[in-house]
């Protein structure tokens, strides 16, 4: 049981953020401009960032999730991006999204963990200041929805098929619809 | 030096909101709300939650610019800064409401990571009083700063020390907000810090 009372038949950070409208709004605006926004990264590798935070995290709602949303990307890749999650120097991805990888790891440990030799691996293979800014913010900002959600105790399905769908309006609607719909279509 | 060149002179995470117009609007747009939006948590105890969550993550830049932001809503004087500093050595012995006291309770669990949060927490913040939306705010401001925090570390931004830098900024942000702030602005604490240094 949530630690809250939340509304009823609403997954993990669904519930928070329909209880709490006025900073849903800031969280949702967040996640639309840092993982479907414009950028040389693609929203597959941005989502695949998000999954492999929030899997460190343990977060199951936010892992499954936006590891639906990757694979949505990827035409059902799931198999790449549970490589990622488990094991990223290994996974069919390019070197600079293994250095980025490697800094969002870091960011998710605390801060201070990234040092200057993780950050020129990723220059040396052509990552911008621009795409290394997003890797630490993605990565800083999953340490705030993971804790958003596991925090308040909200109920999260552990079964990777109920997020079939919701990743695919992820990928592909993008964040803050929840404002637009009833909440039985978003359940 | 800083994992991005955000320019000289710039401290802690108005460099990167000066980088990243995009992403600072809903950074800004979030703390305005949590911090400045209508609650039944005083300023001051927000931004209290805001420093000590801080101050567990080690960022010297946002525990001081959030527990000077603090310490002016308390009234400015030096001993609010001393309730501030202490709060964040041990709020149990300070003179704060036991509410706040479950409040930073749950904080610190949140900093720690989510599932440190347990239904004891939640029992003991409730008995004081805690509403559910204060139990929402209180998680939902710590996990922010472990963004924030993150943010602002993550990139080795500058973080000045100087006591001066953080009153400046404190009287600006308890004035002014989160939002339609210009962050390019020079701060006069600092210019004046180098006119000494010149001299």
């Amino acid at each position: 049981m949530a630690h809250i009372k939340l509304p009823e038949g609403l997954p993990g950070i669904v519930g928070p953020l329909t209880f709490s409208p006025e900073t849903a709004k800031p969280l949702t605006d967040l996640a639309e401009v840092l993982l479907r926004g414009p950028n040389t990264l693609t929203s597959a590798e941005r989502e695949m960032i998000a999954a492999y935070v929030s899997y460190r995290n343990e977060c199951n709602f936010c892992q499954l999730s936006h590891s639906a949303a990757a694979a949505a990307h990827l035409e059902g890749n799931y198999a790449l991006v549970d490589c990622v999650k488990s094991d990223p120097e290994s996974a069919q991805v390019s070197d600079k999204m293994k250095a980025l990888l490697n800094i969002a790891g870091k960011v998710q440990k605390g801060g201070k963990q990234v040092t200057s030799e993780d950050v020129e691996r990723a220059r040396a293979i052509g990552a911008t200041d621009k795409e290394i800014h997003d890797t630490v913010l993605i990565a800083a900002a999953f340490c705030m929805y993971n804790r958003y959600v596991d925090g308040l105790a909200t109920t999260q399905p552990l079964e990777r098929e109920a997020y079939y769908e919701m990743g695919q309006r992820m990928a592909h609607e993008g964040y803050g619809r929840h404002r637009q719909s009833k909440p039985q279509e978003v359940a | 030096m800083a994992h991005i060149d955000f320019g000289e002179g710039i401290p802690g995470i108005r460099g990167p909101m000066i980088f990243s117009p995009d992403t600072a609007k809903p950074l800004n747009d979030l703390a305005q709300v949590l911090l400045t939006g209508s609650n039944t948590l005083t300023l001051a105890e927000r931004e209290m939650i805001a420093t000590y969550v801080s101050s567990q993550n080690d960022c010297l830049f946002c525990q001081n610019c959030h527990g000077s932001i603090a310490a002016q809503h308390l009234g400015g004087s030096d001993a609010d800064y001393e309730l501030i500093s202490q709060i964040k050595q041990n709020y149990a012995d300070t003179p704060v409401s036991d509410k706040m006291k479950a409040l930073l309770g749950i904080a610190g669990k949140v900093q720690q990571g989510g599932k440190y949060v347990t239904t004891d927490d939640i029992a003991r913040a409730r008995e004081q009083g805690a509403t559910d939306k204060e139990i929402h705010d209180t998680v939902l401001i710590a996990a922010a700063f472990c963004m924030y925090n993150r943010y602002v570390d993550g990139l080795a931004t500058w973080q000045p020390s100087d006591p001066e830098v953080y009153r400046e900024i404190g009287k600006m942000s308890a004035k002014l907000g989160y939002v339609g702030r210009d962050y390019s602005k020079p701060l006069e604490s600092l210019a004046n810090l180098r006119d000494k240094a010149q001299r």
